[in-house]
């Protein structure tokens, strides 16, 4: 999902000494009896190493998804539709700052994350790597992308770690509205004329594919989940919520007269799920890898922001500690 | 003109100021200094949108053309629009914007203060409105440009460039033309001229707290309220309006 | 912390009056004034509170878990303190 790319294969680390069998014993009981994790209660060194790594992707895609959208702003073609996505960008924004004031308390700075994104060391949501070319891609993305997220986020909620699950309730609480609104922009253009009928078929033949590959790679080659569902930190396997993706988001297409771009697609009645066509895992790993149409770009936008503000956050650290010394003397 | 064709006009202008601060403001969503100040720029766009839409249908009401907050948002040409020069500048740099935003709320604030008791029942619960907005606007801008200004050696120098640079649109905001005139006299409208000395008094004030020089009025254009446009919002509109323009009548 | 970083604030907010403030989240701001205005705009945009607190997170004094043994675990058996425990008869009124 937000986090696909915590299935990258990676070094195995050395075991922590204070790991002891006890402890972990210990921990592993808690989890088993749906206990929440606090920040400052022990935990192993893998637990805080795999949330640091988890939360602080799926808050980088937060953030990096405020561009896409963020384009078309001072484009959206009405001025309730305007007002309607200035406030689910700054939804976005306000999800990627309580995900990582969630990172923070495992003893991790936002600084410091921020600086593994802009390096490119972190990596975020393939999927925020395409480009938004229509409108019709603004209600695309609320309707496929928002609703996928909010797929993987309602497990979410049930997190065993306390300050990420507590986050992730208030997210999904807020996020109800982004994929009805999407939905609604592609109501109203395939109710429109021919050209605004093309643009939203044309948004969905675009995004299908990589919305299916926001769930990550499959079940059969994943790294890391058997640890993260252990540890509660993941509650529903790839595949399985993929699968649920797609059972909910084909009527809801076929509702719109949309037609997927998936020749295989077709349902099983003796399953009652969705059969659906190999997804080309070959595009997925370069897009993640760096090769997306707009992944350099993304990056030298956050560059940019992040270079251009220094003199701004250094002047406001500055007046405070002028201000601190005045009320001192 | 009339009375009520000046009522128009006016409550139209400050739509236009509304949708051009919105549109600027909003082009710092994902180029912020800080992901907190994003989130403070994308709030003012939003409320500016929100004005907009209510001072725009307003004048759609008060026209009797049937023309919607859309129509008259969209479908007018530059020579229509009757924003000041101020709003439509470009951003610059987080001082300049902070700048612009300390110079436009400071009049507006008051300008809206001075219309909630306006006659214009419609107009008054819309000023009445927005002036909370406004008032967190300018408080918010007010304390950037202090620390600006009282911050480092380099915000010094960004900051005061950037209220010189702008200096020179700041008088607009107070010429009487016709359409402030008969608004005053018949519509309770500000008098600009004791605006004037409030915003001066405020903005000595702040400029002194922010350790910041206070230009001397030179050469101070004007135009906009006249539709006398810099070439920027030219480029304002073809953004904003090429939806509408691409897709006539279409619904969205 | 470099010269650029702004420290953490923890927020509480008051959601309406009658309520007490409630733990929140955290925020990042310069100075006590930035942290108000920053924590308005990222926790009360739907209309969450009608009151803010925030304070630096450094400024916050928490008990260990590794102490939560003995400070919270003795509590347990003092069953007394519990209105529970006491046995009067159910036609006694007004207890």
């Amino acid at each position: 999902m937000y986090t696909q790319g915590l299935d990258q294969k990676q070094k195995k680390s050395a075991a922590d000494p204070a790991d002891t069998p006890e402890r972990l014993a210990a921990f592993q009981a808690r989890i088993d009896a749906e206990e929440k994790i606090e920040p400052k209660d022990w935990m192993p060194s893998g637990y805080r190493k795999t949330l640091i790594r988890q939360m602080s992707q799926h808050a980088h895609s937060e953030i990096v998804g405020m561009l896409p959208e963020g384009n078309w702003i001072t484009r959206a073609p009405t001025l309730r539709r305007k007002a309607i996505l200035l406030a689910k960008v700054q939804d976005e924004a306000g999800h990627g700052l309580y995900i990582y004031g969630a990172t923070e308390t495992l003893g991790v700075s936002r600084d410091d994350l921020v600086a593994d994104l802009l390096s490119g060391k972190a990596k975020y949501s393939s999927i925020f790597n395409y480009p938004t070319i229509t409108w019709a891609d603004i209600g695309t993305i609320g309707w496929l992308v928002d609703g996928a997220a909010i797929m993987n986020q309602i497990p979410l909620c049930r997190c065993s770690y306390g300050p990420y699950a507590r986050a992730m309730v208030r997210v999904c609480k807020e996020e109800s509205f982004h994929q009805r609104q999407g939905y609604e922009i592609m109501l109203e253009l395939c109710r429109g004329t021919a050209e605004q009928k093309r643009m939203a078929q044309d948004a969905l033949d675009r995004w299908w594919w990589p919305s299916l590959m926001m769930f990550g790679p499959s079940d059969k080659t994943s790294e890391h989940s058997a640890q993260s569902m252990a540890w509660k930190i993941k509650r529903i396997s790839n595949d399985e919520l993929r699968q649920k993706f797609v059972d909910v988001t084909v009527p809801q297409a076929e509702y719109l007269g949309l037609k997927m771009p998936d020749e295989d697609l077709v349902f099983d009645q003796k399953t009652g799920h969705y059969r659906f066509g190999e997804i080309d895992w070959q595009e997925f790993w370069e897009v993640l890898k760096g090769n997306g149409k707009c992944n350099r770009e993304r990056l030298e936008t956050r560059n940019r922001a992040h270079d251009e503000g220094r003199w701004v956050r250094q002047a406001a650290r500055a007046y405070a500690e002028k201000q601190a010394a005045r009320k001192a003397a | 003109m009339s009375k009520d064709q000046a009522l128009i006009a006016y409550v139209t202008r400050m739509g236009d100021n509304a949708i051009v601060m919105a549109q600027r403001l909003s082009e710092w969503v994902g180029h912020g200094p800080e992901l907190e100040e994003e989130m403070a720029m994308s709030n003012f766009a939003l409320d500016y949108v929100g004005q907009a839409r209510m001072f725009f249908s307003y004048a759609g009401e008060l026209d009797g053309k049937r023309r919607s907050e859309d129509d008259i948002c969209f479908l007018r040409d530059g020579w229509d629009y009757g924003n000041v020069l101020l709003v439509e500048q470009p951003n610059g740099d987080f001082g300049e914007t902070i700048a612009r935003l300390v110079l436009f709320e400071t009049f507006y604030s008051l300008q809206l203060e001075a219309l909630a008791t306006s006659p214009a029942t419609k107009l008054a619960e819309i000023a009445a409105r927005a002036i909370k907005e406004s008032t967190y606007h300018l408080r918010h801008a007010s304390n950037w440009l202090i620390r600006l200004g009282d911050g480092t050696d380099e915000s010094h120098r960004r900051v005061q460039n950037a209220i010189d640079r702008l200096w020179t649109y700041t008088a607009e905001l107070f010429e009487a033309d016709p359409v402030d005139q008969i608004m005053q006299s018949e519509w309770q409208g500000p008098d600009l001229t004791v605006l004037r000395e409030h915003w001066h008094r405020q903005i000595d004030e702040l400029l002194a707290k922010a350790t910041l020089q206070k230009p001397e009025d030179g050469w101070m254009d004007s135009g906009g309220k006249g539709g006398h446009h810099s070439e920027h919002l030219g480029y304002i509109l073809a953004e904003m309006q090429s939806m509408q323009r691409t897709y006539p009548g279409a619904n969205w | 912390m470099s010269k650029q970083d702004w420290p953490l604030y923890e927020v509480f907010i008051r959601a309406r009056s009658g309520l007490s403030h409630r733990h929140f989240g955290s925020i990042h701001a310069a100075d006590e004034a930035m942290a108000l205005d920053h924590a308005r705009d990222l926790y009360t945009r739907r209309n969450e509170g009608v009151s803010i607190w925030v304070v630096r997170s450094t400024e916050i004094i928490a008990s260990d878990p590794a102490d939560s043994a003995s400070l919270f675990e003795p509590a347990a058996d003092k069953i007394y303190r519990h209105p529970t425990f006491y046995k009067i008869p159910d036609d006694v009124e007004n207890m």
